[in-house]
């Protein structure tokens, strides 16, 4: 079944703020191997103008994966996510995640084509502050594989 | 322009998938079970999409200098990366290429990332910022 494409330019409510930790930061810095001293140690952080530690660039997603399963585990879309792979990725930063940011996401949908029997959906992220500061903005583009004939 | 960035080589194992299957919160178990990798007609447990970005991340912001220097940095996933049960694991190796300068005056930086000479991604770039 295509996925209902009335759903192309619908946004949801934002999502309750996501306080982002330092020790989360440092375990995501860890699991990725990214071993300089910004993204651990706060004082070294400071001195290079941050905050505090500071998240590398693709730690949103640990953020918006959650957030967008307003989209994706909405029913009425008709997404089968057992058949769902990861397309595409899109980052556009304002300002990089540091520890102590407080964040809101807005999801919308932003695209739903059809091709070759395959659904993509193109999911937007707003990321900002409870004070609505925008920090990033993330795109994921998620591929519906055909079901097989 | 045109002017290439040392190649980067990043090891991968079934150890690393675990440890960010779990600082990222996706559990999804083709990233974990070979069964359910299997079920589904992959070879096996394949590593997460932003696994393999993370680390070309890293890659950029090497190259970049700092993590605030990034501006955007997009990717298409391309092709799986195949992680055996192995001490080994795989390898990705990360490059990128000068491709021209924005109007904002933003490096434009075109990424490769390729797994037993296999390219994973496509149309994989980086804008970053001149510090």
């Amino acid at each position: 079944m295509p996925l209902d494409q009335s759903f192309v330019g619908r946004s949801w409510p934002p999502t309750e703020p996501y306080l982002v930790g330092r020790e989360k930061i440092r375990e995501f810095a860890r699991a990725i191997g990214a071993t300089d001293a910004e993204y651990h140690d706060p004082e070294a952080a400071r001195a290079l103008g941050y905050t505090d530690v500071v998240a590398p660039p693709t730690f949103p997603v640990a953020i918006t994966m959650a957030a967008s399963r307003q989209i994706v585990n909405d029913p009425a879309l008709g997404l089968d996510y057992s058949r769902v792979v990861h397309g595409d990725q899109k980052f556009a930063y304002a300002r990089p995640v540091v520890a102590g940011d407080a964040l809101v996401c807005v999801n919308t949908v932003d695209d739903i084509t059809s091709r070759g029997g395959h659904d993509f959906l193109t999911t937007r992220t707003d990321v900002t502050t409870e004070a609505g500061e925008p920090v990033v903005t993330v795109w994921s583009k998620l591929v519906q594989r055909g079901e097989e004939a | 322009m045109g002017d290439v960035l040392e190649p980067q080589t990043f090891r991968v194992t079934r150890a690393d998938l675990v440890r960010y299957a779990g600082a990222s919160g996706d559990f999804n178990p083709i990233h974990w079970s070979d069964r359910i990798a299997k079920s589904v007609g992959l070879p096996g447990v394949i590593a997460h999409g932003m696994f393999t970005m993370a680390l070309v991340g890293r890659a950029v912001t090497a190259w970049a200098g700092a993590p605030d220097a990034v501006v955007e940095f997009s990717v298409r996933f391309s092709r799986p990366v195949p992680v055996p049960d192995t001490d080994e694991g795989t390898e990705v190796v990360v490059t990128a290429t000068v491709k021209d300068v924005t109007e904002d005056g933003h490096t434009r930086l075109s990424l490769t990332a390729t797994c037993n000479g296999d390219k994973v991604l496509s149309l994989a770039q980086a804008l970053v910022r001149k510090r």
